[in-house]
């Protein structure tokens, strides 16, 4: 790359792409267009033009002004400071941006994302020695991020060598040199408590490794029916108002991960601000810490350019990526896929590209399935292994499953959460539909499954996806010809269906109980639900009367279980399943002497 | 750049002009043009480049002659003039009087493209407005800062509703009235004059203004309406502390001119012929609502979105459903019974509702009922569609129960006078009164606390009754069916109000 900074000049303005004429500039490089220093990148050249693609509005830019290549691609700052924190698609600290600018983005600002000024106490790694010989990844020391995050400094990829000097513990600010390394050529590498990478090249790590333990959510249908693993990659696909959203928030609420990133890609600004506003007041289940302090957030909602949409995702991603290589688990929800891959077909419209489906261009599917390779477990360089878990929503148009992104994304996934408009329509929530859904995962979850928690979750997962898809079958003929036609077994079938979708697979999002569901108590009242049934169904072939068994008061208050007690209460539930037990035997004592008295 | 003239168009077609040798001139800038004859037409610049201009021309190239266009390029962007001399008035979508009453006078102009607010100076919108209506403020409530569109159908009473929403809306607590900024996109005469009527007849006039492009007026100029509507409701909202409500009609229209402009430009087609940027063009519209940090007032607001053929998942409502917060649906079946407002609770929905509710906003039962009630409405619809095929006759009495529950929620909940502003405990309390239909151990979404506290008991000989309907379904019907209008509040306030 050139040192010297280059200024050509703009030639051709198409609202967001705009063409340069600058001899030399690179592919990708970064440009800033025009007397306002709009941030753009070059995405075609053609002899001495370039057609730059631009992440804000180029009102007002005219032919003839300045266009000046600033030598590297979009790349991020990574380094202690962006936890807790909300960014734009390019990586521009929005909370700062609005001290400067006020309630509207001004365009061409400048901002860092890192805080240059602050200090932060590093603590170097005891284990390291000066003279010992580093590798990326190496672990250089910490620094305390946030109360739940201990923010790991390492070596950054392509420096290898001799460790010349390591400061000791201290405070200091990014920018300050914490370590020098002399590398393998002889120069000396002044390393900083920050580094920058380019988003479109994914970080290196050691070795991919098989997802091993289920990422918990909290949520009952995902966790106990459609299980994800974490560095598992999957998608939330539904029409608008099915629940995406919810679901995604719900992950970044609940789940066992270590970090969140959550971006919001072309989507609603208030959703970002539900998140701004409840996480910092919400209690993290596992580390009793507040959900914002490992969370990160990435904006680039509808209203803000196309083109910074596109790169949201891949900033998302590379800082994903990098707490991965801290050695941690890491999720990543972008809602929504659809848009980024609009922003895709809007860009290729603009350069005249041949369309294939719907408008989008040929290279959508392996775009698409590029992002998502970047998920996955990993052994790192130096920090262990960790993961970086990516779940899309999916906003196809009309609702229609077989569009392109919709289509294209279910061959890359491996954990399929099809909403439904007919089971959120009847505020079935989350409306994850179980027949059309599938989690590649099931096998591997159930060993964790077995190990933590139950060993027979497969069988009883099993159980009640049998049940369900009776429930389907049955619920045809009923609507052919009515109730009466079924056996008395068969409507006991329904019953039981019922009570599995209202006392499990039902769990409001705005319920302070049921919000968050932990494994020991999903399990519980699967066993409980499922036990129902069994006895139940014994007693309707004994020929206890199915409208009997219909009008249990049990049968309510079962329903009711979900969000009488909380994940802490697993004694209430047990001993509610104890009496429940009670009273259907005696139902069957009742019955056998009634029986014997008649006989 | 000065402001030049040029004789240079080269090319005029479908709503764009395209100038040769003109150079340095802004992209997104207004043009002024003089046709041959004399008249000027307003345009802008949507694409620059050394070699040529594209210009979209807001009264269409209609007539146009190229050799005798004379085109001024006025440096500046699409701006409206702004003061509070705006109220009362009603413009053209350039901002310019359309009332026969001079211009606005002010220093103060902003473009009306606008820009958009950074996520990080927003608040969550969570004040509960009333609009008097039981699907809207029982099932699927409208805050403060909302967008929450109306889906229509031709023929439905979706101008009505978005105008007694007008008249009703309020906040619980305060009688601070909205100001109302109002944006009529490609509607007829007929629709504009109703508004008009009814902003005067209801006293509200000197608190509206409005925006209007009629079906016949020039479609191009639906592209800056809806923006200059905005920017005066920004206005309103955060320079003079007002709390908005934009009402717009009709979006489908806007959208279409849009995709008129799009296919004479070239850009490539989605669906339908819909450029691919319809999303991020409507979002540019719809996202400039809501509330922001430390600023006193508001927008919120109403879109009126027809569905071509009552298609949901046509591209405008699809992608409008994909960006507001919610969607209020109108239903062909239930106008066809004559119940007013016929709106559809399954497919509505307000997203914003579970903030703005619940003990400190409306009631503690509130978010509980709501659930109840889609709950037991749904597993009614089902059980009405299973009654047509194997007949009612055939239902258990249970189910039964399910039918007369349908009945009476249509014609008693969703059926009111269009004159009727139902408070909030209104609203909940017909809601307990139909939920009482049921037993309680049928009542799973509610708490047991909270039928201990609203359940009415009924004896089982009430039970048919209370579905059969007192007079005041009845009465609703009837009154949406006649077309007289009627002033008088007598008898179309519940006890409740007030
Ligand atoms: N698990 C849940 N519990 C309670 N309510 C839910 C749940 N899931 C969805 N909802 C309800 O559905 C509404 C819509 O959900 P959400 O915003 O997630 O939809 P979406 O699929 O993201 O839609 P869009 O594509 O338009 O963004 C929510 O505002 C909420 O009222
Ligand atoms: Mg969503």
């Amino acid at each position: 790359m050139s040192e010297t900074q280059r200024v050509g000049t703009v030639r051709d303005i198409n609202g967001p792409i705009v063409t340069i004429e600058l001899p030399g500039i690179r592919h990708g490089e970064q440009v800033k267009i025009g007397d306002l220093g709009l941030f753009g990148e070059v995405i075609s050249l053609n002899g001495d033009r370039a057609v730059v693609q631009t992440y804000e509005s180029t009102d007002g830019v005219r032919p003839g002004e300045p266009a000046e290549g600033l030598g590297w691609p979009l790349s991020v700052e990574l380094g202690p400071g962006l936890m807790g924190g909300i960014f734009d698609g390019v990586q521009r600290p929005l909370e700062k941006i609005a001290l400067l600018s006020g309630d509207y983005i001004r365009r061409g600002i400048d901002v860092a994302a890192l805080d240059r000024e602050r200090e932060w106490a590093f603590e170097p790694n005891r284990d390291l020695e000066v003279g010992q010989t580093v590798e990326p990844g190496a672990v250089l020391g910490s620094v305390q991020e946030t109360e739940t995050v201990l923010h790991r400094i390492l070596v950054p990829p392509g420096v290898h060598g001799e460790l010349e000097e390591l400061a000791p513990a201290g405070n200091h600010t990014i920018e300050a040199t914490i370590a020098r390394v002399r590398t393998r050529d002889g120069r000396t590498r002044r390393l900083q408590m920050y580094h920058r990478w380019p988003v479109r090249t994914p970080r290196p790590y050691l070795r991919r490794d098989d997802g091993v333990a289920p990422l918990i959510t909290g949520q009952r249908v995902i966790d106990t029916f459609f299980p994800q693993l974490k560095g598992g990659k999957g998608a939330v696909p539904g029409p608008f108002g099915a629940g995406k959203t919810v679901v995604q928030q719900q992950i970044a609420r609940w789940s066992n991960a270590d970090i969140v990133i959550y971006v919001g890609c072309g989507e609603r600004g208030n959703e970002l601000v539900d998140v701004l506003e409840t996480f910092p007041k919400l209690d993290d289940p596992y580390t009793g810490r507040k959900l914002m302090e490992r969370t990160l957030l990435v904006a680039n909602t509808s209203n803000m350019p196309v083109v910074a949409r596109e790169a949201s995702v891949y900033v998302g991603i590379t800082m994903a990526e990098y707490y991965r290589d801290m050695g941690y688990d890491v999720v990543m929800l972008a809602d929504s896929t659809s848009r980024w891959a609009e922003a895709l077909r809007e860009v290729s419209g603009r350069l005249g590209q041949m369309p294939v489906e719907e408008g989008y261009p040929a290279y959508l599917a392996s775009r698409l399935a590029a992002v998502y390779e970047r998920a996955g477990r990993v052994e790192t360089h130096g920090a262990g292994s960790g993961s970086v878990t990516l779940i899309g929503a999916v906003s196809p148009p009309g609702g229609d499953f077989s569009e392109p992104v919709t289509s294209h994304t279910k061959d890359i996934i491996e954990t399929f959460w099809a909403l439904s408009k007919e089971l959120a329509d009847a505020r079935h929530y989350p409306s994850i539909d179980w027949v059309t859904s599938f989690s590649g995962h099931v096998h591997t979850a159930a060993h964790w499954w077995h190990e933590n928690i139950d060993a027979s979750w497969e069988e009883r997962r099993r159980e009640a996806l049998a049940l369900l898809a009776r429930d389907a079958e049955l619920s045809r003929i009923v609507n052919l010809v009515g109730p009466e036609a079924l056996s008395s077994s068969q409507r006991w079938d329904l019953e039981g269906a019922a009570l599995i979708k209202e006392g499990v697979l039902q769990q409001s999002a705005l319920d302070d109980v049921d919000t968050f569901c932990s494994p020991e108590k999903q399990f519980a009242l699967l066993d409980l639900v499922l036990m129902i049934y069994d006895l139940g169904a014994e007693l309707v072939t004994r020929g206890v009367p199915v409208q009997e068994m219909q009008r249990l008061p049990l049968l309510s208050r079962t329903r009711r279980i979900k969000s009488l007690y909380s994940s802490e209460q697993l004694d209430e539930i047990e001993a509610f399943r104890t009496e429940v037990e009670q009273t259907l035997e005696n139902l069957r004592l009742e019955y056998e002497k009634h029986e014997e008295q008649a006989g | 750049m000065s402001i030049k003239e040029y004789r240079t168009a080269v090319e005029a077609r479908g709503g764009l002009l395209v100038m040769k040798q003109t150079p340095g001139v802004a992209f997104g800038d207004r043009v002024r043009i003089e046709d041959h004859a004399g008249g000027i037409r307003n345009g802008q610049v949507i694409r620059a480049s050394d070699e040529d201009v594209l210009i979209l021309v807001f009264e269409g190239v209609e007539d146009l002659d190229l050799e005798n266009t004379w085109v001024r390029f006025l440096d500046a962007p699409v701006e409206m003039a702004l003061s509070p001399e705006l109220l009362g008035r009603e413009f053209n979508g350039l901002g310019e009087p359309r009332d026969g009453r001079p211009p606005i006078l002010s220093s103060l102009r902003r473009a009306v493209g606008g820009s958009a607010i950074n996520p990080a100076a927003r608040t969550y919108p969570r004040e509960f407005i009333q609009t008097g209506i039981s699907t809207i403020d029982g099932l699927n409530s409208l805050v403060r800062g909302q967008k929450l569109p109306i889906f229509t159908g031709s023929g439905l009473p979706h101008n009505r509703l978005a105008a007694q929403i007008v008249r009703q809306a309020r906040l619980k607590n305060e009688d601070a009235a909205f100001s109302i900024v109002f944006a009529a996109m490609g509607v007829s005469y007929a629709d504009a004059k109703f508004f008009r009527d009814e902003f005067a007849s209801s006293g509200v006039l000197r608190n509206v203004v409005m925006f209007v492009n009629l079906a016949d007026d020039p479609p191009v100029e639906r592209l800056t309406l809806p923006r200059t509507a905005l920017t005066a409701a920004e206005y309103l909202a955060y320079d003079l502390d007002r709390h908005v409500l934009v009402v717009m009609t009709d979006m489908t229209y806007y959208a279409e001119a849009l995709r008129e402009v799009a296919t004479a430009k070239g850009d490539v087609p989605a669906r339908k012929g819909y450029p691919g940027y319809l999303y991020s063009d409507l979002a540019e519209i719809y996202e400039r609502c809501g509330r922001i940090h430390e600023r006193h007032g508001s927008i919120t607001m109403m879109p009126v979105v027809s569905m071509p053929s009552d298609d949901i998942t046509h591209p405008i409502p699809d992608l409008t459903g994909y960006i507001t917060e919610g969607q209020i649906v109108l239903s062909r079946e239930l106008n066809s019974q004559g119940i007013y407002p016929p709106v559809h609770i399954s497919p509505s929905l307000s997203r914003l509702m579970k903030d703005g509710i619940g003990k400190d906003d409306t009631r503690e039962d509130h978010p509980r009922v709501a659930a109840q009630l889609y709950a037991l409405y749904s597993r009614a619809l089902e059980t009405r569609n299973l009654a047509s095929i194997i007949g009612a006759d055939e239902l258990s009495t249970h189910d039964r129960r399910y039918l007369t529950f349908a009945d009476a929620f249509d014609r008693r909940f969703v059926g009111q006078g269009e004159n009727e502003d139902r408070s909030i405990e209104a609203t909940l309390d017909l809601a307990w009164e139909l939920i009482s239909i049921f037993p309680k151990d049928v009542l799973t979404r509610v708490s047991e606390a909270d039928i201990a506290k609203y359940y009415r008991e009924l004896d089982e000989s009430q039970a048919g009754s209370a579905g059969g309907g007192p007079a005041s379904g009845v009465t609703t019907a009837v009154q949406s069916h006649s077309r007289r209008r009627r002033r008088s509040a007598s008898g179309a306030q519940p006890a409740g109000a007030a």
